[in-house]
């Protein structure tokens, strides 16, 4: 489990986050949402060391990340898994040295047991005969499972996705919605999605924390958020003419 | 304000460099590549640059040596003495300026841009020492390159000296073995080293802390190369001083 208490994060005189506190569940999909320029980003940059925040406390598993000393943030790093919105895969290797370099760094696999975790990662994320692709000869699909697949690679014990199916079409962006809901529960790790998609809020949303203006303003899950009064998730969630049809009926029955 | 807190950064950037060092089976590999991309990558713009410009030094000294009273074998000694002390180390390092250093640039910033950098630190790894110190590490091969370049400089000089009729073969060689003082190599490898430094480390600096996006990778590399020229240039003002004076 994540907790975030109080969380402040200014860049000079601009407070970007206003005192945030949640807790994000293992074996769930927890999704960080909210319109452009609420603080999403940067909420998940603070929550993953990127930036060091002004106020508060982030813990993992009840262990507080400022405490921590270098050695055990990164002992606590290595069990982080991150999907970033462009892929972030590295161009000067193929996808298999992309998904193989976690465990290259961090483990002392040979060569062959590497290359067989890589093999299985591939598979789970349905990617077969693309080990020597390099990333640029990949579609953005096929770089988002490649991302996937370097962040499961060495079995983490948080996963994070910057709007993971950003730039994709509505298809694939299902596809990895429900990879990364699969992956979740298989592995039973902690997933938080930052995402402003109301499709991927729909299908995965088991936890969901609305932000505005740098503050929680509402929290909740996919079955609660047609229900809700609150006046921000209503203009966020509704600013579609088709999610306004879907709530209505619901609400219909 | 802004120029010491840019100097201040680029010292942690060097302290952090030598922290948390990557695993030595990945290092070897990061290392050989950059000397393949850096070193190996460069000797063939570095050599067709020596030869030629090597000949016109000999053609510019010999056509300025008008009086009878000074011997045709000045011509050699002169361009050993250009190419061993200036030419070779410090016009090549300028010139490797723009080619290894916006190659640096361009390269660590792009990764910045596309979050490479920013996946490497939520992993764990220590993206300064993964990205800067074999490139620091394979830039000790840089002598290399310019011992290449003093030779093609002295080889270059001889052919448009004895080609274009303006002394011997013999004088030239002569002048070349002149008055030869052989800490005069000692000072040039001291300031390549010094120069090699530069070169990896201050485009790394600005490709490292660079912000934006593909646009800002174009004048962060331009930046490095004007930030580099300068610094070679007064190093190379104060070390000869120090050295030679």
């Amino acid at each position: 489990m994540i907790s975030v208490t109080n969380l402040h994060k200014s860049f000079g005189d601009i407070e970007v986050l206003k005192g945030i506190s949640t807790q994000f569940e293992q074996g769930k999909t927890n999704l960080i949402i909210g319109q452009s320029g609420s603080g999403k980003t940067v909420f998940l940059k603070c929550l993953l060391g990127l930036y060091d925040y002004n106020e508060g406390e982030i813990s993992y598993d009840e262990k507080v990340f400022a405490g921590l000393n270098d050695s055990e943030k990164r002992n606590l790093r290595s069990k982080i898994g991150m999907v970033f919105q462009g892929s972030a895969l590295f161009d000067s290797m193929t996808i298999a040295e992309n998904v193989m370099f976690p465990l290259r760094m961090f483990t002392n696999q040979s060569e062959s047991e590497m290359q067989d975790r890589a093999d299985t990662v591939l598979k789970r994320v349905n990617l077969k005969n693309a080990h020597h692709k390099m990333p640029s000869e990949a579609s953005g699909g096929m770089q988002k499972r490649v991302a996937i697949a370097r962040a499961i690679v060495n079995n983490p014990k948080y996963l994070f996705c910057d709007e993971p199916n950003s730039g994709l079409d509505p298809k694939t962006a299902i596809v990895i919605d429900n990879l990364v809901q699969e992956i979740t529960k298989e592995y039973n790790i902690v997933t938080v999605i930052n995402s402003h998609d109301m499709n991927s809020v729909m299908e995965i949303g088991e936890k969901i924390v609305f932000l505005k203006d740098g503050k929680k303003a509402w929290e909740g899950s996919k079955d609660t958020i047609f229900k809700t009064d609150n006046e921000a998730v209503s203009n966020f969630v509704y600013s579609s003419n088709l999610f306004k049809k879907v709530r209505k009926m619901y609400l219909n029955g | 304000m802004i120029f010491l807190q840019h100097i201040g950064t680029y010292f942690l950037m060097i302290s952090e460099m030598f922290r948390k060092p990557t695993k030595w089976s990945v290092l070897k590999q990061l290392i050989l590549k950059e000397i393949e991309d850096l070193v190996i990558g460069s000797i063939g713009i570095v050599a067709f640059i020596s030869f030629f410009v090597g000949g016109v030094v000999t053609i510019q000294t010999a056509l300025n040596i008008n009086s009878p009273l000074i011997p045709k074998y000045l011509v050699g000694f002169a361009t050993r003495q250009s190419v061993i002390l200036e030419f070779a180390p410090t016009f090549i390092s300028i010139i490797m300026a723009g080619k290894v250093g916006s190659f640096i640039t361009s390269s660590i910033g792009t990764m910045r841009v596309t979050e490479q950098i920013d996946a490497l630190e939520v992993m764990g790894v220590n993206s300064i020492n993964y990205l800067v110190f074999p490139k620091a590490i394979a830039m000790l091969l840089y002598p290399f390159v310019i011992s290449i370049a003093m030779f093609l400089g002295i080889i270059g000089g001889m052919a448009a000296c004895v080609y274009g009729g303006f002394s011997t073969l013999q004088d030239y060689i002569t002048g070349v073995q002149l008055d030869f003082i052989p800490f005069h190599m000692a000072y040039a490898f001291i300031k390549t080293f010094v120069f090699a430094f530069i070169l990896a480390t201050i485009p790394s600096y600005h490709g490292y802390f660079m912000k934006g996006g593909a646009l800002e990778v174009g004048k962060a590399s331009t930046v490095a190369f004007v930030w580099t020229s300068v610094v070679i240039i007064l190093l190379n003002y104060i070390l000869t001083q120090m050295l030679l004076s």
